[in-house]
């Protein structure tokens, strides 16, 4: 999303998107089919639950060893004949890229999607530098014909309809295309297959990488990936510094439950397991394999208070869970990342200040943290960082007085009750039909689209004296 | 306990469940001074406010066997966040410890600690029951207060579909970002009006205001009842 769009504050995105007819269709549509067969795959899978706290203690135990980890998968990467690269901040895996574009000559890169090369904003320095990206994950596809960004971590279209989808083929493919999704699939695949072929690098991001075995991991459903990972003569995979995994067994572990949670799949179309490039002898696979190991962020987190974001496996069961996703959809969220885990990740890459809106952008429900595959408790790390907002008084002046002021008055009985007296006083001319309405000012937020209950002409503070008194008048 | 909303807002159904609890042989007591859980203080991240409130609340208990409130998430507050929040002062923090092992939410207390299923009760119509999301996720409930309902004679439990998501409530949520509040809370109202149910049932205080007010101000013909109103029909009507 581009800093023009940030401008806009985070409640008046909400409101566009509440607003928009054909967003509201396809999230209400993905999301609920999400929900659904993720519920239904995991209740055919009763050791699902023990291979989440399984999965989510090797996420604990290789972030306390993570620089070992990584050492062993870099010599095993090197030992295949691949190269790694080191980069501590986004810009720095970014110039890793277009150096290696540079140098090698690299005109074309066909993508796979990928989250971290999302992050760093690649397709846009790629471009700029000459070299033409080429998303060929569907969804990818779509939003890089729209000229957008991912709205959702796996599904990055999935705030358009299939009529909007078909539009958009018509119009940039030329041609007139039926909102079929297999029709409009056929299309993409027609396009894309000599892009394959044409391409001087493939560009992919890694699900996991395996240090025991300097494996890199890809699952996807298109299969795009294989081909991106096998035709072009250098492949160059981008990848946050904690999705190193031990051991194959591990690995084991995590696909069992990742296209569960993800999409409902007990594995999904395809795992693509890349162990170095080709081999002498070997007919198929790159030239060259790159590594790019990325920071930005992550490592100081391991002592940090968003430690258990980087549990993170980018399922987006999270997002299709959340109350405030399901409305808003990921646009609306203005940064790479969107839903609940994305503000955690946003406040790890950008700062916590970057989400000062969004860290309340939730109602503390729970859901995500119930759906979660490894159980990142979300909900505790958002109030959190709503902490660290009061704490570096970075939270607004006039909320932080309220809240004092709330704090008074919670802590002394005569001012709650004064208090009380006041309102129902205050109350009396907005009182219609024992419901209160049309408040003004900051409670108008409240009574635009709902009725508030009166406070009683007396509470139940007020009626305990005479309840205490009447005891054998209760009783049956 | 009897926390903020309940006490301003709903006090017939502080009303019922005293009722309610007598009728089973409880003796109920009500420490004078109550006022807030801190719940809003700590969602916001007002946590040092939040623990003043706590170490406060704390004391006001000291004395009683159990406590019961009747919501799930200022029970789940007082359970869940009362220890940490008074980590720093041993004697507080284990009295935070003991208020939190002996505070239930009304609907696990009776049927837990009581024992009772069927609390002896009528009630005519149908009613859906919502899933708060503190008693569902916080304190892991979604039985006890079903069952309760089932035992209500005369009292037809209808299931709602998507009872465990959200209503939009959230505390400051529904003020900081109040369209997308009201646009969770209008699922939940068209799932329940799609029930066919009368009243639309929950046990916390925040989500009462939030469906409640959402209800009438649609005009819709289902009402937003707490739990302890089923149970002790005769304060309510």
């Amino acid at each position: 999303m581009s800093d023009e769009s940030l401008r806009t504050p985070f409640p008046q995105r909400a409101h566009a998107a509440l607003e928009d007819a054909h967003l509201q269709e396809a999230l209400g549509i993905a999301t609920t089919r999400f929900i659904g067969l993720r519920k239904e795959s995991f209740a055919g899978f009763p050791e699902g639950e023990a291979l989440r706290d399984r999965a989510r203690a090797i996420k604990e135990g290789t972030l306390q060893q993570l620089d070992r980890h990584l050492e062993r998968l870099a010599d095993n990467i090197e030992r295949l004949g691949g190269h790694v690269h080191w980069a501590a901040t986004g810009e720095e895996a970014r110039d890793i890229v277009l150096r290696l574009c540079r140098d090698k000559g690299v005109r074309m890169a066909v993508k796979s999607k990928s989250m971290a090369t999302e992050e760093i904003e690649l397709n846009d320095a790629l471009e700029a530098a000459g070299v033409k990206p080429v998303e060929t994950d569907l969804g990818e596809y779509i939003i890089q014909l729209a000229h957008e960004k991912p709205s959702h971590i796996i599904a990055p279209a999935i705030h358009k309809t299939k009529g909007q989808v078909a539009d958009l083929f018509s119009k940039e493919l030329g041609g007139s295309f039926e909102a079929d999704p297999e029709v409009l699939t056929a299309v993409a695949r027609k396009e894309l297959r000599q892009k394959f072929l044409d391409a001087d690098m493939g560009i992919t991001g890694a699900n996991f990488a395996v240090a025991e075995t300097g494996t890199i991991v890809l699952v996807t459903n298109e299969g795009n990936g294989r081909m991106v990972t096998s035709l072009p003569r250098i492949h160059v995979a981008v990848m946050g510094m904690e999705k190193v995994i031990p051991t194959m067994t591990d690995l084991m572990v995590f696909l069992a439950i990742l296209a569960r949670s993800a999409t409902g799949q007990k594995l999904s179309s395809y795992t693509t397991l890349v162990r170095g490039p080709r081999q002498p002898g070997e007919t198929e696979g790159p030239e060259e394999l790159h590594l790019i190991l990325m920071d930005n962020g992550r490592t100081r987190q391991i002592a940090g208070t968003l430690r258990e974001a980087l549990y993170c496996l980018r399922c987006g069961a999270c997002l299709n869970v959340c109350p405030v996703y399901r409305q808003i959809g990921g646009h609306a969220y203005g940064y790479t990342y969107p839903g609940p885990i994305g503000i955690l990740l946003t406040a790890m890459l950008k700062g916590a200040a970057s989400v000062k809106d969004l860290a309340h952008a939730s109602s503390l429900c729970g859901a995500c943290k119930d759906v979660c595959p490894v159980r990142i408790d979300i909900p505790r790390m958002l109030v959190d960082l709503r902490e660290q907002l009061e704490r570096e008084k970075i939270a607004p002046w006039p909320e932080r007085m309220t809240f004092r002021l709330a704090r008074r008055i919670m802590t002394s009985p005569a001012l709650f009750r004064l208090g009380a007296s006041l309102c129902r006083v205050a109350q009396r001319p907005f009182v219609r039909n024992g419901r209160v309405r049309g408040l003004p000012l900051f409670f108008g937020k409240w009574t635009r689209t709902r009725d508030l209950p009166p406070i009683a002409s007396r509470t139940f503070s007020e009626r305990w004296p005479e309840l205490d008194n009447s005891k054998d008048l209760q009783r049956p | 306990m009897i926390t903020c909303l309940g006490d301003l807002f709903f006090p017939e159904v502080g009303v019922a469940m005293v009722t309610l609890l007598r009728r089973l042989g409880v003796t109920v007591e009500f420490p004078q001074g109550q006022t807030c859980c801190g719940m809003p203080l700590f969602n916001s991240g007002y946590h040092h406010d939040a623990a003043v409130v706590a170490a406060r609340t704390v004391g006001l208990f000291s004395g009683a066997e159990h406590v019961v409130v009747p919501s799930g998430s200022c029970a789940w507050m007082v359970k869940s966040e009362y220890p940490g929040l008074l980590k720093d002062d041993p004697a507080l923090k284990a009295a935070a410890e003991a208020l939190a092992k002996k505070t239930y939410e009304l609907s696990q207390f009776l049927v837990d600690v009581l024992g009772v299923t069927d609390v002896e009760s009528s009630f005519r119509g149908k009613v859906a029951y919502h899933d708060s999301c503190h008693l569902l996720r916080g304190l892991g409930e979604s039985r006890a207060p079903r069952t309760l309902l089932r035992g209500v004679k005369g009292c037809e439990l209808v299931e709602l579909p998507g009872s465990d998501e959200c209503c939009g409530f959230g505390g400051s949520f529904s003020v900081r970002l109040p369209e997308v509040s009201t646009a969770v809370l209008d699922k939940k109202l068209a799932s329940a009006e799609g029930t066919g149910a009368d009243c639309l049932v929950a046990c916390d205080a925040g989500c009462l205001m939030q469906m409640g007010g959402g209800l009438t101000r649609r005009g819709s013909r289902v009402r937003a009842v707490h739990l302890a109103q089923i149970l002790a029909p005769s304060e309510h009507a």
